[in-house]
């Protein structure tokens, strides 16, 4: 028995390399072949997997559906923008920041792991608040939050600009450094849900009350899931800004909320995998989809989609995964090595193989 | 004196149309248990159908031209055809689904009907008087007070009690009663279940362009994000109100609303800008406090 134990923790372990070395190949593939706005959507896809697979580890272990996590994305943001920018930009667009804070100018690492660190804090805090709620209620307690604090970072004028951007990032995100962040969230949360903690928490998720019936505290896996999550989109927002070199509120608000929602859903929310491969899915949907807005010649007759075909086929597309493959594209499996022979063979392609 | 009346005022009709709209979303919660993001949208598609699909900044009257006892009708069926069609096309394939798949593709319709909305008359807010002589103010109690203010309170009282007695005295209401009681059991003694839902779709949608009327009256503006900000306190109405409870969205609704008005007139004024955040963070005190909600019946809990 323990053999087969220790067998099924080693293919556990198969999946976050599978994938860490499916995106290695994706961001060569895109460096050597593609042009420069190509290596630009690498690595916007890579920020998303960072922020997918933390909004994973806890939507996908608990259950909750999350909306609030946007707001994680927006206060990392902000933290690095507070402790990498110029003193004097600073003290020309924000002047109202704590005077350490104005005068901080720290390296961008150390800055992308304070503002995780600092959403990982909001993300203790409220959510040891929000949730002792559970269903429904939870889920609109977090789109409460992610209102709050699009509401402070809207209107906080001499902390973070308020609605006019905050500009002058150093733009050092490339791929090659997303990709990093991406990979170290992939593994920590194959880690967390392998570990004593994500097992509880998807028994929770499975049945509740069985599980508080087998001595789980459901309360205490929620929050620290919340916590570690909360840490990887802050990273996510603070990637976000030094890859567009500017801030702006409304880029953390119901935008970004849904797409990355519907990335979660159509790769299937129950697995790892369908996390990362929801993202790299729609990515290339939506980048093909942008180049053909712009217009495509097909032999002679050029071809366009109209402006705004891309978000409402997003919608579609997602519409159409729910009621046809309600479980996502993995359907809540992972990509593993080694199958028992039992469970009918699956595909450990890489996952650009199911975008069609 | 004056100055408590004018707040009575504003926080009666504010909390007036939050009233209505949380009736629209909890209608629909109660019967199949949808929490429907794409209510808001609903509410943006009707102020748009008011005018001439065009991506130009002055907005030029489609059906906002009728006559008010033409347009009234035309758009509240307009409203119910919308959220008719919606609920044909889309959740009808939700019926066995859980309630989790439904809420984000209810997210996912709101979001291709505010694209859609986007790419028809583009992302400029646009100017567009409907009834423009409602906003005169009268005099009542000491109070200035518009026109549309008082049109909004009477128009809520007409709804609700108009919805009290739909929902008491006809069959079909009878039937969604039933139904937001307990739904498979209802089916069981015959009732039908499309039947009830296409029922409750029709009156959201018509509720919801209710609501489109008297923003678009009150405001001015044409935008195609307005649906969101309205959206997100009815939903919080609907689960102050104890999820599914009509009578408790419509407490929760105006609720909502004197708290924001009491909000926005006793903040200090370095906060008022934060009126939003104070008002969220209100709400998750309360939702801690009383997570089955404030007006909840005793038996909302789920069973095991």
């Amino acid at each position: 028995m323990s053999n087969q134990h220790q067998a099924a923790r080693i293919r556990a372990w198969s999946t976050p390399i599978i994938l860490a070395l499916a995106l290695l190949a994706f961001v060569v593939l895109t460096t050597a072949l593609g042009d420069k706005s190509m290596a630009r959507m690498a690595a916007q896809t890579l920020i998303r997997v960072t922020f997918v697979v933390g909004l994973w580890i806890f939507v996908g272990n608990s259950g909750v559906v999350s909306f609030g996590h946007a707001g994680f994305m927006a206060i990392g943001a902000y933290a690095s923008a507070w402790l990498t920018l110029k003193p004097q930009t600073k003290a020309l667009f924000l002047p109202d920041l704590w005077p350490w804070l104005a005068q901080a100018e720290w390296p961008v690492l150390p800055a992308a792991i304070a503002g995780g660190f600092l959403a990982a804090t909001v993300a203790l805090i409220s959510g040891a608040a929000i949730l002792r709620l559970s269903g429904i209620a939870a889920s609109i307690a977090t789109f409460a939050f992610l209102a709050i604090v699009n509401t402070i970072y809207s209107n906080w004028e001499g902390v973070t600009g308020a609605t006019s951007s905050v500009v002058g990032l150093a733009r050092y995100a490339d791929q090659w450094v997303t990709l990093g962040w991406a990979v170290a969230a992939i593994f920590v949360a194959a880690f967390y849900a392998n570990s004593a903690s994500g097992l509880a928490l998807r028994a929770t998720r499975e049945d509740e009350v069985a599980a508080r019936a087998s001595g789980v505290s459901m309360y205490r896996h929620r929050v620290l899931a919340m916590t570690i999550s909360g840490f990887f989109t802050g990273v996510s927002g603070a990637l976000l800004g030094h890859s567009l070199g500017v801030l702006n509120p409304g880029s953390f608000y119901l935008g970004i909320t849904f797409i990355t929602l519907a990335m979660l859903v159509v790769g299937g929310i129950g697995s790892l995998s369908g996390a990362v491969t929801g993202v790299v899915a729609l990515s290339l949907l939506i980048e093909a989809l942008v180049r053909m807005e712009r217009g495509i010649e097909i032999g002679t007759t050029e071809f366009a989609l109209p402006s705004g075909a891309q978000e409402i086929l997003i919608g579609v597309v997602m519409i159409l995964v729910l009621i046809i493959r309600p479980g996502g594209l993995t359907g809540g499996r992972e990509f593993q090595l080694g199958r028992r022979r039992a469970e009918p063979k699956q595909q450990t392609a890489t996952n650009r193989g199911v975008t069609t | 004196m004056g100055t408590v009346a004018q707040l009575f005022f504003d926080a009666v009709s504010l909390g007036g149309i939050y009233a209505m709209a949380a009736l629209g979303i909890a209608l629909i919660f109660g019967v199949m248990n949808l929490v429907n993001f794409a209510h808001g949208e609903y509410i943006a598609f009707c102020v748009f159908a008011l005018i001439v699909p065009s991506t130009d900044a002055v907005a030029v009257m489609f059906l906002g031209k009728a006559p008010a006892l033409v347009l009234i009708p035309a758009l509240l069926i307009l409203g119910a055809l919308m959220a008719m069609t919606s609920e044909y096309v889309v959740f009808r394939h939700f019926r066995r689904a859980d309630p989790v798949a439904m809420m984000i593709a209810s997210f996912a319709l709101g979001f291709v009907i505010q694209n859609g909305l986007l790419a028809i008359y583009g992302s400029r807010p646009k100017a567009i008087s409907l009834w423009p002589s409602l906003n005169t103010p009268i005099h009542v109690a000491g109070a200035d007070v518009p026109l549309l203010q008082l049109i909004v309170i009477i128009a809520t009282l007409l709804v609700v009690s108009g919805l009290a007695l739909l929902l008491k005295k006809t069959r079909i209401g009878l039937e969604m009663r039933a139904a937001a009681e307990n739904f498979t059991m209802a089916r069981m003694l015959g009732v039908r279940a499309n039947v009830v839902i296409t029922g409750a779709f029709a009156l959201s949608g018509a509720l919801a362009a209710a609501v489109a009327m008297i923003m678009v009256t009150q405001t001015g503006v044409a935008d195609v994000r307005m649906g969101g900000s309205i959206m997100l306190v009815a939903f919080i109405a609907t689960v102050i109100g104890g999820m599914g409870s009509l009578p408790g969205a419509v407490a929760a609704g105006f609720l909502i609303g004197a708290v924001s008005v009491l909000l926005q007139a006793f903040l200090p004024l370095d906060a008022r800008p934060f009126r939003d955040a104070f008002l969220y963070t209100l709400v998750i005190v309360c939702l801690l406090l009383r997570p089955q909600g404030l007006f909840a019946s005793p038996n909302s809990k789920p069973r095991v």
